[in-house]
This record gives C-alpha cells, structure tokens and sequence, in this order.
C-alpha cells in the first residue's frame, strides 16, 4: 500500500532532489499539506531541502519497536534543514553524532523488514 | 452553569494483571466509585470512558457499550481516545456534560490492559500515539520521543549529561518514595537516585527508571451537580473547578518548541482562568510522569517553574510530599503505574483522595485547598488540565 505525497517525498532523496512544501506565506511542511497549520492558507509549491541539516535532538535507542528489532541499537536524531524538521534513523555507530552535527538526508532500509527509511548520515 | 462535585472515586490496583479482561476491570473500578458515592446505578445518566489501545492489546473495538455493560449501566456511552490523555478527556467532556445542567450525574474513567502482551508488542502499540509517516517509521519510540526531548532541553538550558541524568533520577526516587504508602501502586518500594542512574538504557539519555511501567489498571470517578448533591446530601466535599485542553502538533520535529509542551502550558492557562485562581495558588499536583522528563516539562508547562528551571526541584526537594509543592503524592506514572486510558481518571480519583483526607499520603498535604491534574497523550501534543478544590 501506498501512502500519496509521502512516498514521492521519501523517494526523492534517493535521487538527491529532497524537498519540502512551503505555502505562500513562506511557511515551511512536510507533505501531504492541503491546509497549512500556521495561516491556513491553501497554496503550496514544493521547494529544494537544504542539502545538510543540523542535529537538534539525538538519542540512541536500545528497546526498539519490532518493526526495528534487527537495528537497535540505533541512534534517532531530529535535524534542522532550514524551514522544517527531519527525524530519520542516522547511518552510523550508534553514538557517532552529537546535537550541533551536520547530518544529510537519503533513503535507507530497516535491517529488520526491509521497508524504507528517512536515514540521515553524518558529514 | 451548575458547580460540579466529586461525588465518587474508584480505582483498581494498577499493576501486572494479564489475565483479567478489560471489562473486570473497569467494572471494579466503577463499582469503587459508586460505593463511594452513594450514587444508585440509576441515577447514571451517562458513561465516558477512555480506553487508548485496547483495539491492539486486546483485540477489542466498540470499548463503551462493553464497558457500560459491565458496570451495570444503561445510559449513553461514549470512548473518548486522545492516546495517553483518553480518561483526561473523559472527564473534561463529562465536567461540561454536567455544568451544561443535561446531566447531573456522570461516571467518567478509563481502562487499559496492557501486560497481556509482550514488551515489543505494547512498546508498537503505544508508538501508534506518535505519528505514523513521519516518526514510527524512523524508529522513534515513546521513550526514545522523550528521549529526544530530554536531550534538546539539556541543549537549550545548558545542562551538562550527568546533572540531567542526576536530577531526572531524583524525579524517580522521589515518585517511588510517594507511591510506598498507596495501596494501588504498582512499585511499593523505594529506589535510590544511584539505582536509577545505573538501571540499563532504554532510550539514551533515559535508563529503565526514567520510564513508568507496562500497567493493567482502571480508574472512575462519579461526578454530580452541586443541586443533586445537595438534594441526595452526598459527602461531596471536593469540586472540579477548572478544567482546560490543548492541542500542538503531532510530530516533535513540526513544534514550535523540542523542549517546552507548549500543549500543556493552553490548558493550564484554560484552566486556571476557568478557576479563577493563577498558578501560585496551587498547592500539590498529579502530573503525566510518563517519563522523568515529563514530569519537567509539566511543572514547567503549569507554571511552577520557568522554562529551563523545573529540572532540579525533585533535587532540591521542593517537589518533595514535604517541600513547598508536592508533585505526584500518589506515585505518579512512574511508581502508582500508567494504564494508558485509565490514567487521567486516576489523577482525578488521586487528588480527590488527597485533598478530602483519605489518602495515605494526605497528612502531607493537610492544609491543602487547590489541587492540579495534568495529564498529556502522546509527546504532549494532547494535554488536559483539571482544577480541584476543597469545596467551602
């Protein structure tokens, strides 16, 4: 099953062309937007993400879901790319990256089903 | 509008129950409350329960009608579900249900079950109150969600590792000590800040005993109209004076804020305002300890504490049953336990015991007038906030 909006924007970073929604007020979300929480306005266009983000928040995760039983421990981090947010799983050691660290985003896979995963990959 | 009272608590034992059904229950805790209460069954005039995962633990939808059923009732039935917050609603919607004068008589609750499965299975389950797209599928957890927040907020006030491991260790030791005397909690016994801070990591910065427990449990309270109080001359000495909500975004990385609730500081401003009191007025409070951290965040959100200032009050004992602000008297989630949907009701059933005497942790609080339930779902993109006071 599909879910419209948010896989093409998964898919994107795999070809380096990562974006997100901003509305006409210059507010920046990740998609699918049809309201925009911030002003309500209705009128969005996609633009390019930041290439490299900042680490704003990281934990390492030891108890994990099953969905990622194979992969703990793991380090989750949400990054800043300029007008919005990512959390994503990071590709490395857990514990290689620390908040204030430039991390860039790419499609990964979980190790334990093999579904896709926003991974985020220190610099 | 009508003034609305407490009439009735009743709680189960908040533990590891795995073989009693949700139904039993929440039967016994209804059946608790009505004895307290001296409410007859009909004189229900309606049920709202809040029950967050029971169509995954335990395979069971339509939670109401079951739930009306078993404790006897027959009246509209209604499950309210805001994740951990479910039973916080239940009673907000049943405070205005009868302050609107179309009812006078409202059993509000919740119930969970939980240990009926494995640890992966309910830690899945839970993480379903955390958005699906964008943080279950990058491997956050509810720890690991609170875990992220407790390291932005070291970040942002400038706390080194081992202080925020140290004073988030005293939040623990410190509900444990309070939850030694409740007949109801899970973990009657103490632990020590050095326990805590060498238990296993969960959720890096956050160890096991920063997190409450997987708990079966449920919780009722019967609340009245000052009129049919007075009219069937109840002991219904405490009112529900204040209640407030509020809503932030779903997903962490979309706030405003990684470190505040700002969710919780709307309700507590609806709240209050809807009391008519400020926060200095408070004198002991419930709060959504689902987490060390949260309990941070909460006496920061309700305004005990300013922004980056609420992290050492456990520590320097203000938060303490015998400081200044009594914070989580019955244990809070951390040591009485967490049955998702049956934890706002039982921050309503805690407090009133509390502030009418019959707590085995009320000689703490013996002058106490104004209490505060703080209960949140999710990282707090849900958050409820109740007002009690000794009624004059």
């Amino acid at each position: 099953m599909s879910d419209a909006g948010f896989d093409e924007w998964l898919h994107a970073f795999a070809a380096d062309e990562g974006y997100y929604v901003e509305c006409e007020n210059g507010h920046g979300h990740l998609p699918p937007r049809r309201v925009c929480p911030d002003c309500g306005s209705t009128e969005f266009a996609e633009e390019p993400l930041p290439e490299t983000g900042t680490v704003a928040a990281v934990t390492t995760v030891h108890v994990p879901a099953p969905s990622f039983q194979a992969d703990a421990p793991y380090d989750t981090v949400v990054a800043e790319f300029g007008a919005v947010r990512l959390t994503g799983v990071v590709d490395a050691e857990p514990g290689a990256v620390e908040i204030g660290d430039a991390v860039e985003p790419d499609v990964g896979a979980s190790e334990t089903t093999g579904d896709d995963v926003l991974v985020l990959r220190p610099l | 509008m009508t003034g609305v009272r407490v009439a009735g608590v009743g709680l189960t034992h908040f533990g590891s129950h795995p073989e009693r059904t949700g139904r039993d229950l929440f039967a016994e805790a209804a059946l608790n409350a009505r004895e307290d209460a001296g409410v007859p069954l009909e004189d229900v005039e309606q049920l709202n329960v809040g029950n967050f995962a029971g169509s995954l633990l335990e395979g069971q939808g339509h939670t109401a009608p079951l739930l009306a059923e078993a404790a006897g009732l027959d009246c509209p039935a209604t499950r309210y579900e805001e994740a951990c917050a479910s039973a916080g609603v239940a009673v907000r919607e049943a405070v205005r249900t009868v302050r609107s004068g179309e009812a006078d008589v409202v059993l509000a609750g919740g119930m969970e079950r939980m240990t009926n499965n494995d640890t992966p299975e309910t830690t899945e389950a839970l993480a379903i109150a955390a958005d699906e797209l964008y943080e279950i599928r990058a491997g956050v957890t509810f720890p690991g969600a609170y875990a992220l927040m407790a390291t932005a907020y070291a970040e942002a006030f400038g706390v080194d590792e081992d202080t925020l491991k140290t004073d988030l260790a005293n939040v623990a030791s410190k509900n444990h000590d309070n939850a030694l005397p409740n007949e109801y909690a899970q973990y009657q016994r103490e632990i020590s800040v050095e326990q805590a801070l060498d238990a296993p990591p969960v959720a890096e910065p956050l160890g096991l005993f920063d997190c409450c427990p997987v708990t079966d449990g449920a919780s009722a309270v019967v609340l009245v109209s000052e009129e049919y109080a007075a009219a069937n001359e109840l002991s219904a000495d405490v009112a529900v004076v204040g209640t407030g909500q509020g809503t932030d975004r779903m997903a962490l990385q979309d706030r405003e804020y990684l470190a505040r609730t700002p969710a919780a500081d709307d309700a507590a401003a609806m709240a209050y305002d809807d009391a008519g009191i400020d926060a200095a007025d408070v004198d002991l409070a419930e709060v959504h300890d689902c987490f060390t951290i949260a309990e941070v965040l909460a006496i920061e959100s309700l305004g005990f504490y300013e922004p980056g200032e609420g992290l050492g009050a456990a520590r320097r004992g203000e938060t303490r049953a015998d400081g200044d602000l009594p914070i989580n008297l019955s244990g809070g989630l951390k040591a009485k336990g967490h049955p998702v949907g049956a934890t706002g009701g039982s921050q309503i059933a805690e407090m009133t015991r509390l502030l009418r005497g019959d707590h085995p942790n009320s000689d703490a609080v013996a002058d106490a007038e104004v209490g505060v339930t703080h209960n949140a779902g999710g990282t707090v993109a849900s958050a409820v906030v109740h007002v009690l006071e000794v009624a004059e």
